[in-house]
């Protein structure tokens, strides 16, 4: 392998440090350039032997069922501050994953030996792990079936974002730095990238044989402005996608960043909010993470039956045999997608790491709650619903597992509120508005442990008077009840004022895992919310 | 949940995967670590063969296993072995790292080899700073057998010390998680430096639910020896939990005495860590900005009551004795009597401002007071008893103020005594402003269940006048 002045990697000692850190999780690889390749890679057909001996080792076990993952994990991570980068890491991880079920209970296994003894060790391993399990557990596991699947999907992209050069990048955010730094009153300014390339291979013992590689791209970008006794940072929402380099030179950075700078000096000026109830119009880049935590997460069939009860919590929207067709969401205009098939959403893939290619559903269907996430382990849990609604049982295809180490599970889809029928945006919400508050981007975020009782800030706050916008504020919250929430909402932008936004680290599970995943929506009013006023002096 | 960011103590995120061909668990285990000799070895091998200005090396090596369980019944489990090697070469201000998860002599070589092509292709840093020598290290014993020689089989049996009782009682639901770590760690360089430490670590955590929905407990344990980890006493206190916060009644919101569990306390108190950052606060954009300049080192800063330290050797802390630059760690001690004594130095920082580097604390300390928690309920006459705080998220940076709830057991005291079980609450509440309203300490303990995690020592505390936004129906 050839290096050049182009595939430069600078890093702080720092950044080394997480390399040597006492606990696990901090043993994750550090900030460096990757390793050469290793032989061989996702969807070689050697790869794919690997993967079926594997699973033989796992049925001569005893499993009654087996995947094997193999997965090759880029991740480039770029940070930079001011007139210098404070961290360049790049690292690659490659390995498999077997999953068997053995009696109905699960065990999983995981090597970085990609040999075969080393994937037959791993599957015995996993089966070793299911029959331990197997003493404890009730009640057996049962998959909902899948037709046998073979192919290949490629998030459609025009540069891979990983193979342009560490220097075009860097230059990139340093030139945006820059610019910003023009702006008075901007004494900092952060700004970077997240890159990821996923290339992996899925077999199970039914059948299934896809390989897959998938990309995602996160810029950022912070300025902070410095006043007197006072600092106020803007974070311009640039959302992550499923997309190529090309996502993110469209976004302009050095061209955008003075005016994204101007806002955090402007903020410094801006009039502290009365609290009180008022109007809300969301922008989508503020709407998507309401979306992602007041529907999103509670309309996950397994928070919603008690598998996540010891960390992120259960669900408002429990038991199913009560809420399906049942719970009014919202008006009868609110309609809510599931889909993993959206251009440029993060969560958009061809197959899931059940080998289930996956479908678009309606989580809310006319405002009433009509359908939860699931996997092939959950699908057959909601049986007597797809019976009565004519639909056949099979999984959404919501199955995930962040790297060849960790077992898959149920993981967010792309959750998106659907236009309106009627062709109004952003400026039509606003005129329509006599006395309210607009919001842009998202800021703070907090939500109870069953998605009741949230609480969401911004990074612009604008102030509407009689049909105008009459101001900037800050230090502004809203503080919602979820149904209430989305029962107050009256107006909905259509078709043209759709965006998707989004978040590269949704976290779930235990072990921890994290997702990618995308909210699309148009802005929105709300009726008579609650806000309160955050700032305070120490 | 969405996170921007991973927390600096973060080390939630085990592994799960696989262990060497035919091995039992437990000696699988044991030859997951580098050990001391093996360490220096290849330290030794790398500076060997390095032609760079400095070269400095860093291994991690570690073994997780974890078994969880949900609704009852077990969910998954899993086990991994894992190494990483990280190779940084610098010719003077220019500097580069190499990854790889091979310790062999060729993937060293190799990253050698890369580090140092790379390197010299870097743009200088205005930060870099000359490698390490020889430095002096404290001792921790945290690697214990106890641990070492666990099974699938044992935390299956952890499990079940929860799952028997909630079998049994027909109206309780148990959801937990039982997680084990090995690790080792090493960094040298071609200047003497060399440090080496492993460890043990064993996390449970347990939520009891009621059947009927309105009762939820917790508790849970954390020590790197298993020995000291007692499963039953988890399970008995959740279910006591559980049952005591059963139907819980709505009371209003506004400012409550409150009496804060020490797991409330550090998932507060903790937070702290990410603001105690030197360069932060000369820079204008801290909580610790004085007024004209400059940082609030001296200043009083919370009650007199309050003291706040790091101590690797601390027996109820054991962590690393050394940062992930190989700096030492001692007893350091931030907040003394209520006085901010002490904020974070990077060694670049520190040689800017004419001060010395105090390396990157890895345990956090609030030292206890005498007040058992008993004694604080019977010296109430209203106010809010809480188990434990969830999804906190920082609200306003420059007062530290943070929004969250209350969560898996919040009860009211009245007249001494603990009267009912209430809602769940959201908070807006900075730990500075509930340092300062303190009314009493109780005995510190380690507790295990924070978002961030690490090695944390919290104590139990009574505070007034603590900020209750608003209910929450969320059991």
């Amino acid at each position: 392998m050839t290096t050049s002045r182009r595939d430069f990697l600078v890093t702080t000692g720092s950044a080394l440090a997480l390399a040597a850190c006492g606990t696990a999780a901090q043993s994750a690889a550090p900030p460096a350039a990757p390793t050469p390749q290793r032989q061989p890679t996702p969807g070689d057909a050697s790869i794919n032997d690997l993967l079926l001996e594997a699973l033989q080792a796992a049925k001569d076990a005893g499993a009654s069922y087996a995947d094997a993952r193999a997965g090759r994990y880029r991740r480039q991570a770029i940070a930079t501050r001011e007139r210098q980068i404070t961290g360049v890491s790049d690292t690659e991880s490659y390995g498999v994953g077997v999953r068997a079920l053995v009696n109905g209970s699960w065990g999983f296994a995981g090597t970085s030996d990609v040999s075969r003894a080393g994937v037959q060790a791993a599957a015995r391993e996993a089966a070793r792990i299911a029959r331990a399990a197997r003493a404890v557990q009730k009640r057996p596991v049962v998959l909902a079936p899948v037709k046998a699947v073979t192919g290949s999907w490629r998030t459609p992209v025009q540069v891979d974002p990983l193979e342009v050069a560490i220097e075009d990048k860097v230059g990139m955010l340093l030139r945006a730095n820059e610019a910003a730094l023009k702006v008075p009153g901007i004494r900092f300014v952060n700004s970077g990238l997240n890159l990821l390339r996923e290339e992996k291979t899925l077999a199970t013992t039914d059948g299934t044989l896809v390989t897959q590689t998938l990309y995602r791209v996160g810029p950022q970008f912070t300025a902070t402005a410095i006043g007197d006794g006072d600092f106020q940072s803007y974070t311009e929402e640039l959302a992550p996608r499923g997309s190529g380099w090309e996502y993110v030179t469209s976004l302009d950075m050095p061209g955008n960043a003075e005016r994204w700078a101007s806002l955090a000096a402007e903020k410094l000026k801006a009039k502290s909010v009365e609290v009180g109830r008022y109007d809300l119009i969301l922008d989508p880049r503020n709407l998507w993470l309401t979306i992602h935590e007041s529907i999103g997460h509670p309309t996950e069939l397994d928070r919603a039956m008690g598998y996540e009860a010891n960390y992120a919590g259960t669900s408002f929207i429990a038991p199913p045999e009560k809420m399906l067709g049942q719970l009014k969401y919202g008006p009868a205009f609110m309609n809510v997608q599931g889909d993993r098939s959206q251009e440029g959403a993060l969560a958009t893939i061809g197959y899931d790491d059940d080998g289930v290619k996956p479908d678009e559903f309606l989580i809310v269907k006319n405002g009433v709650f009509n359908d939860y996430q699931t996997t092939r382990e959950q699908a057959a849990w909601l049986k007597w619903w797809y019976d009565k609604q004519g639909q056949p049982t099979r999984s959404h295809g919501n199955a995930y597992a962040q790297s060849w180490n960790s077992v898959q599970f149920q993981r967010m889809p792309n959750v998106s509120l659907l236009p309106g029928d009627k062709e109004q945006g952003w400026d039509e919400l606003i005129a329509a508005t006599d006395r309210g508050i607009a919001i842009v981007g998202d800021g703070s975020f907090s939500i109870d442990q069953q998605r009741y009782n949230a609480q969401f800030g911004g990074q612009t706050f604008y102030e509407i008077r009689g049909g105008k916008i009459t101001g900037m504020l800050k230090d502004v919250a809203y503080q919602m009840r979820t149904p209430d929430f989305w029962n107050a909402m009256d107006m909905i932008g259509g078709k043209q004022s759709y965006e998707l936004g989004g978040s590269f680290f949704d976290g779930k599970g235990q072990p921890g895992q994290v997702n990618g995943v995308s909210h699309g929506s148009p802005p929105a009013r709300f009726k008579n919310i609650n806000v309160i006023n955050t700032g305070r002096k120490a | 949940m969405a996170s921007h960011t991973a927390s600096p103590l973060s080390r939630r995120a085990l592994l799960t995967g696989a262990v060497p061909a035919g091995a039992e668990l437990a000696r699988a285990a044991d030859t997951a670590l580098i050990s001391r000799a093996d360490a220096e070895a290849l330290v030794a091998r790398a500076v060997k063969m390095s032609k760079a200005d400095e070269i400095l090396v860093s291994v991690g090596t570690n073994y997780s296993a974890n078994a969880r369980f949900a609704a009852n019944q077990m969910s998954t489990a899993g086990a991994t072995t894992d190494a990483q090697l990280a190779v940084q070469s610098s010719f003077g201000p220019k500097h580069a790292v190499v990854t790889a998860n091979d310790l062999s002599d060729e993937s060293l070589r190799r990253a050698v080899e890369m580090s140092e092509r790379l390197a010299r292709l870097a743009p200088d840093d205005p930060e870099a700073m000359p490698a390490l020598g020889p430095q002096q290290y404290g001792t921790v014993q945290a690697y214990f057998e106890s641990t070492a020689a666990l099974t699938p089989a044992d935390r299956a049996k952890a499990a079940l010390a929860a799952l028997e009782l909630t079998r049994k009682s027909g109206d309780l639901q148990a959801a937990g998680f039982v997680t084990t770590a090995l690790n080792a760690n090493v960094l040298g360089n071609n200047k003497g430096m060399f440090a080496y430490h492993r460890n043990t670590a064993n996390n449970y955590t347990l939520t009891v639910r009621t059947a009927d929905g309105t009762g939820s407990g917790w508790a849970a344990a954390d020590h790197p020896d298993w020995s000291q980890l007692d499963a039953r006493a988890v399970a008995q206190r959740a279910v006591e939990k559980a049952r005591l916060s059963r139907t819980p009644v709505a009371i209003e919101p506004g400012r409550y005495t409150v009496i804060l569990e020490p797991q409330a306390v550090g998932d507060l108190v903790q937070l702290l860590g990410g603001y105690i950052d030197a360069r932060s606060a000369d820079e204008g954009r801290s909580p610790f900005v004085k007024q004209g300049g400059g940082n609030k080192i001296g200043e009083k800063i919370a009650d007199e009551r309050v003291t706040i330290l790091s101590d690797p050797a601390d027996p109820q802390l054991l962590s690393q004795p050394f940062d992930g630059q190989g700096l030492p760690l001692a007893r350091q001690v931030w907040v003394e009597n209520g006085v901010l004594k002490q904020l974070t130095y990077s060694r670049f920082w520190a040689k800017k401002q004419g001060k010395t580097a105090t390396g990157f604390p890895q345990s956090l300390k609030m030292v206890g007071g005498t007040t058992p928690l008993e004694e604080m309920i019977r010296g109430t006459q209203r106010g809010v008893l809480v188990t434990r705080l969830w999804y906190l998220r920082e609200v306003d940076p420059r007062t530290a103020l943070y929004t969250g709830l209350t969560r898996d057991g919040t009860f009211l005291v009245e007249n001494g005594k603990i009267s009912k079980a209430v809602r769940n609450f959201r908070f807006n509440e900075s730990p500075l402003f509930l340092l300062n309203n303190l009314e009493a300490l109780g005995p510190a303990q380690r507790i295990a269940g924070t978002e961030g995690g690490g090695d944390v020592v919290m104590p139990a505390l009574k505070a007034r006048d603590f900020n209750f936004t608003s209910l929450s129906e969320a059991v």
